[in-house]
């Protein structure tokens, strides 16, 4: 097997593992501030797909309005929508279920997935429609000396990153960040700091959302969009975000990104185990540090 | 009481049922109601959400169907068989979920589910996405015909009987209410002296294996292994069911089961909106009607006493 092939391999990976760091990221900041685990997320990746395909393709043949959204407009646009139906959600439903068990959100939030999904299944097909509206600048192949890789996929790589990483520095090195750390601690205290804790809980879960919006955004050109691209994918982001622990937000960021690397390379030397092996190492983690990587034991 | 009268009441029901209804629909129903119940007795009593029983519901059914298919085994002894693979699959899953609280531990058996569901799609013997076809119902004990839908359903409505016998009693016993001591206060009942995880991994085997009997019946009554049965969203039915007839109560689930499954057969027609239909039934009962059609009885007969 030659080098390039691992190379090629293991950069797709790194194409899958921008994806699984952008929505586990989503994912633990979610849980940070409210405690619960958004099943929706997956959800609101396939949203984000479907608004910038219906945005491209679909507004004069469904709405009469011959207006085309380019992609460049749904990477800012689509996340806003999206996190308006976070804000939403949160305020007229995960809010009243707060005092409950956690399980409650999970499950609401299940609901809320069984609905998006059903209504993009009437219109469009399980197997995927094509996004057409791949800008020309990142169309084509790029050399990068040892191979040559699709230009859109390593624009998608590098943006990801970039997202994640200046979610970080946001959240640990701002001053707004600190005051999202400190209502992560200890709520009650916070707020009686002055700080309006249950807006911040709203906009956490709106970007949390956004996020996951973007994700979709950016997967639309590289894979076809169909209802259960996000059902898919958000399982194994779960597996994921036990491995690395929710505790951190770098350490969510990692973890997908060493995960997709994984699976990656599972597929250049035993391909059957290509969709098992995150779930597998999840087994592993859960015998010999069942906290997780990152995680703290509580 | 009234436990008594409902039970009666389920009974009569249930002998006359093929009398009045559609039997492989009510076959259909008997097998998703006993796996409610199995999944009742962790959510409702011990407190533990798996969003993973799918895997023993869908996990069974393949291996029932291929051991009566392939090794020539009778009904029973496959149902034996299915179920006795979810006793293990069970114990596997259940020691390590246990590890988890909480959130994670709906999200680490949703995983493990995973692997099974990946496992019946690129296994040799499953038919992948087609499933496991051509099941033969057998004869059982050697001299009753289970083509004859009479006595299938007969066997089926036996079945139900002793997995719901077996959930009944659980949770009627010394064991079932530690658990509910352990729902209520995991903490407390560990302070106790209740060995807190010996209790949760029991409890988890012994929905596991009850939702595994559940699932192998539906094989045989239905000839065929599904890939649905193990799929997520399989899961996520149950956890419906359980949730619209009454979470821990007995009934329940019964309840539940046969209300989402005659809606979903109901709206069949309806396509995809069934989805957006049962989604909706789902944000609705988690806002608003978190007893359950059971439990909302319940509570106002008890009001009634007062």
């Amino acid at each position: 097997m030659s080098i390039q092939v691992i190379l090629a391999q293991a950069l797709l990976g790194l194409n899958v593992g921008v994806f699984y760091a952008m929505l586990s990221l989503g994912l633990a900041v979610i849980f940070g501030l409210l405690n619960i685990i958004n099943f929706a997320h997956g959800a609101m990746y396939m949203l984000g797909a479907f608004l910038a395909l219906i945005g491209y393709s679909f507004l004069e043949q469904w709405f009469g309005v011959s207006v085309q959204i380019g992609f460049w407009a749904s990477l800012v646009l689509v996340p806003l929508l999206v996190g308006l139906l976070g804000v939403l959600i949160e305020r007229f439903l995960l809010r009243r279920l707060y005092e409950l068990d956690h399980i409650y959100g999970l499950l609401l939030t299940f609901g809320i997935t069984l609905i998006l999904q059903g209504l993009f299944s009437n219109y469009f097909n399980v197997s995927g429609t094509p996004y057409p509206g791949q800008p020309e600048s990142l169309s084509g192949v790029m050399n990068l000396g040892f191979m040559y890789f699709p230009t859109y996929r390593l624009f998608a790589i590098v943006f990801s990153l970039v997202v994640c990483f200046a979610t970080w520095f946001f959240i640990e090195h701002t001053k707004l960040g600190s005051r999202l750390r400190a209502g992560v601690e200890n709520p009650d205290l916070t707020q009686a700091f002055g700080l309006n804790v249950p807006l911040m809980i709203t906009l956490t879960f709106a970007f949390g959302a956004g996020l996951a919006g973007l994700a979709g955004v950016l997967a639309a050109p590289m894979y076809s969009v169909s209802p259960l691209m996000g059902a898919d994918l958000i399982i194994v982001v779960f597996a994921v975000v036990v491995i690395g622990g929710m505790g951190s937000i770098m350490g969510a960021i990692l973890s997908g990104l060493a995960l997709g690397l994984i699976e990656g390379l599972t597929k250049v030397f035993y391909p059957p185990a290509a969709s098992t092996v995150i779930f597998f190492l999840m087994v592993l983690v859960l015998l010999f540090r069942p906290a997780g990587l990152f995680g703290k034991e509580k | 009481m009234t436990n008594r009268i409902l039970f009666i009441l389920m009974l009569v029901a249930g002998l006359t049922a093929p009398f009045f209804a559609y039997p492989v629909f009510v076959m259909d129903l008997l097998c998703f109601a006993l796996f409610a119940c199995a999944f009742n007795l962790l959510l409702g009593y011990a407190g533990l959400l798996s969003f993973g029983h799918a895997a023993f519901f869908g996990g069974a059914a393949y291996i029932t169907g291929y051991v009566t298919k392939e090794w020539g085994f009778s009904p029973l002894l496959g149902i034996l068989a299915g179920t006795g693979f979810t006793l293990v699959l069970g114990s596997i899953f259940g020691f390590l979920a246990i590890r988890r609280q909480g959130i994670y531990f709906a999200m680490v058996t949703l995983a493990l589910a995973q692997i099974i569901y990946f496992l019946a799609l690129q296994m040799p013997f499953t038919g992948g996405e087609n499933g496991l076809q051509g099941i033969p119902r057998g004869e059982l004990f050697g001299f009753i015909d289970l083509n004859n839908s009479l006595a299938m359903y007969y066997f089926v409505f036996a079945i139900f009987l002793i997995g719901f016998g077996i959930i009944y009693r659980t949770i009627y016993s010394p064991f079932g209410v530690v658990l509910e001591a352990i729902r209520e206060n995991e903490s407390r009942a560990l302070s106790l002296g209740y060995d807190v995880d010996r209790f949760k991994l029991l409890a988890f085997i012994i929905s596991a294996t009850v939702a595994g009997l559940a699932g192998a019946t539906k094989a045989i009554v239905f000839q065929f292994a599904a890939l649905t049965n193990a799929h997520w969203q399989t899961s996520g039915e149950v956890i419906l069911m359980t949730l619209v007839g009454g979470l821990g109560t007995v009934f329940g689930p019964v309840v539940g089961a046969i209300t989402v499954g005659a809606l979903s057969h109901e709206l069949s027609s309806f396509g995809s909106w069934v989805q957006v239909i049962l989604g909706t039934i789902f944000v609705v009962c988690v806002m608003v009607f978190r007893r359950g059609i059971v439990g909302e009885i319940q509570r106002l007969a008890t009001r009634k006493k007062d």
